[in-house]
């Protein structure tokens, strides 16, 4: 009992003023702190201060000029800030808020120089996904330089947890989260599936050299 | 036309018109502009969605979204309730409130044959039986000595609406917010009614009608900001205005409500039930403003609009008619109009102002309402009532 209860009874050397201290218990002491009086008890100054503070701001919102939301002010604003409203307020959905480079989205799979999937269904994705929300059903492909291609892409979008492992993981930039889009509601589960259509319409090519650099990459060229 | 005269005239008529076209519009978008101000207040936009079709109106639509919302939802009483009572309690919180108005003068007399001429002020002084001011129009329902007492009486009944809700609600918290609107009640009820002796001692009647059309002193015409009794009853219009807000039942003395602890007496009721009991808020708000609106600023006077024109620098005569000065005669139709609307605007911006207060300080405990109430408004009204009636006596020639 010791070093904590010992700890307990050290004195406070901040805060309120301590007036008495009674111990009637192990554990339990009651301690009893001078509660200065507001200095205003009044309440008429700082209540004339605060009913300003919120005139001011409401005056300042209802009559000047609404700051665009590219212009929102910024740390080290133009003096010209002064004069417009404070509203922070963004007008979803006609205004959106710009989502970092590096947010993650909705996916994607990215498309090859012909507009086929670029995925070679490698499996390395679904192992590596915490959610276990990727099924891939690999196919054969006729092109003896790829050997595979997925018939069967999909992400459960309500199971995934936007890791991005998938994309750490894909090793020939099949998959992507760069889109910026959220997933979107649905009505039914069954459309929260993102498909290997609908997430190729999202596709874009990827600028990754088609299929590798080939045998010859150490010398520098394709 | 007689007929037409005596239907405006009739008590009941101008009850509704002073409901329908002040109070409720009023209470109604009041729902809005407290979102909207406190919104404003806090750096956000706050509602301004709900339209029909294109016509969004910056979001005002939002009341009748509200109202249609609240009337569609399920009228849920729960079980155990005592049902009588239950359904009881709205009415009895939005009655008193709606009745409290009949003593609000909240225009001038009109005088219908003299309507579209300058109104003859010294005839009025003088012979007001003649037939010119025949069917006159008194734009107050209940006109009476005891018109203040009146208030005091009914509006302290809007309490057992509170009172009654917690009980009937069979609910704990419900009863606690029942319990703490009656102490609340205790709390500022005498100071609220001493902070207005002052007022009665100044201008020596309780009728809200009389002190509106006369101000504090008969030596200075009523429209003349300086006879508002503002500036001769400040500490009263401060002890008045901080108990009505108590009144109220609204922040900073929202104790009965307190939504962060008990949520209040009015927890178990839903829908419109619960929707009476949130007009009745704004209700009372309404009349708070209306009341010191027509007892502190002058009522439904224009600043400097005498019956029968704008008038600087004249002086009162021994009629009691005030006269000479620069004036700018209009006719009595557009005197009545402007003074109506100088009654709404008062109105509206005294209720602005209890907004302003609302989102502006955080809610007092129990215990310190009792202080400020029985340890600073109390003796503070009480001082106030001694250095009136001593002032009245010295300077005043006991008036």
């Amino acid at each position: 009992m010791s070093a904590a209860h010992d700890h307990a009874h050290d004195e406070p050397t901040t805060g309120p003023k301590v007036l008495a201290v009674a111990d009637r218990h192990p554990r339990v002491r009651t301690i009893q702190v001078e509660r200065p009086e507001p200095e205003d008890a009044s309440f008429v100054a700082a209540t004339t201060k605060g009913l300003g503070i919120t005139l001011k701001h409401f005056a300042r919102n209802l009559f000047l000029p609404l700051k665009k939301l590219t212009e929102r002010a910024k740390p080290g604003a133009p003096d010209e800030d002064k004069w417009r409203a404070e509203i922070e307020t963004v007008q979803y959905p006609e205004e959106k808020v710009k989502y970092p480079e590096r947010f993650r989205g909705l996916h994607r799979l990215t498309l090859r120089d012909d507009g086929a999937v670029r995925c070679v269904a490698c499996m390395c994705c679904p192992t590596v996904c915490p959610a276990h929300c990727i099924t891939i059903v690999p196919a054969e492909t006729d092109d003896k330089g790829i050997e595979k291609r997925p018939a069967v892409f999909e992400i459960d979008e309500l199971r995934c947890v936007v890791c991005g492992l998938c994309v750490e993981a894909c090793p020939c930039d099949a998959i992507r989260m760069d889109t910026g889009e959220h997933a979107k509601p649905v009505e039914d589960r069954a459309n929260a599936i993102e498909t290997k259509e609908s997430m190729m319409a999202r596709g874009v090519r990827s600028i990754a050299t088609q299929g590798g650099e080939g045998p010859n990459w150490r010398d520098g060229k394709k | 036309m007689k007929t037409v005269y005596a239907i405006l005239d009739f008590p009941a008529t101008k009850w509704l018109f002073l409901i329908f076209v002040l109070v409720m519009p009023l209470a109604s978008l009041l729902t809005w502009a407290e979102r909207r101000q406190s919104a404003m207040m806090q750096d956000r936009l706050g509602p301004n969605r709900a339209n029909i079709g294109p016509i969004k109106l910056k979001g005002i639509l939002h009341f009748v979204a509200d109202a249609l919302k609240m009337i569609f939802k399920e009228d849920f009483i729960p079980a155990n309730v005592h049902k009588w009572l239950f359904t009881l309690a709205p009415l009895l919180a939005i009655a008193p409130v709606l009745i409290a108005f009949c003593i609000i003068p909240f225009g001038p007399t009109i005088y219908p044959h003299q309507y579209t001429q300058v109104l003859d002020v010294y005839g009025l002084a003088t012979d007001p039986t003649n037939v010119s001011f025949a069917d006159s129009i008194r734009m107050q329902m209940f006109s009476v000595d005891f018109g203040l007492i009146f208030y005091f009486a009914v509006l302290t009944l809007a309490n057992y609406g509170g009172t009654l809700a917690g009980w009937a609600s069979y609910n704990k918290w419900a009863l606690l917010g029942g319990l703490r609107s009656s102490s609340q009640m205790m709390s500022y009820e005498v100071a609220m009614g001493l902070a207005l002796m002052g007022a009665f001692l100044v201008t020596g009647s309780l009728e809200p009608g009389h002190i509106a059309g006369h101000g504090a002193s008969s030596s200075m015409s009523p429209s003349n900001p300086l006879n508002w009794l503002w500036l001769w009853q400040p500490v009263g219009l401060l002890l008045f205005f901080t108990a009505a807000i108590a009144e109220t039942k609204r922040a900073p003395f929202d104790i009965p409500e307190g939504e962060p602890e008990i949520i209040g007496y009015f927890v178990e009721y839903s829908g419109m039930r619960w929707g009476i009991f949130f007009l009745a808020e704004f209700i009372e708000i309404v009349f708070i403003s209306a009341v010191v609106a027509t007892v502190f600023f002058g009522g439904y006077q224009v600043p400097f609009l005498d019956p029968d024109g704008f008038r600087i620098g004249g002086y009162i005569d021994p009629n009691g008619v005030s006269t000479s000065g620069h004036f700018l005669l209009l006719p009595h139709w557009l005197v009545t109009a402007l003074q109506f609307a100088a009654f709404g605007i008062k109105v509206i911006l005294l209720c602005a102002f209890q907004l302003l207060v609302r989102w502006t300080l955080p809610r007092f405990r129990a215990d310190q309402l009792m202080n400020l109430g029985w340890k600073l408004l109390l003796p503070l009204a009480l001082a106030n009532i001694m250095v009136t009636a001593l002032i009245m006596l010295l300077f005043m020639g006991g008036n």
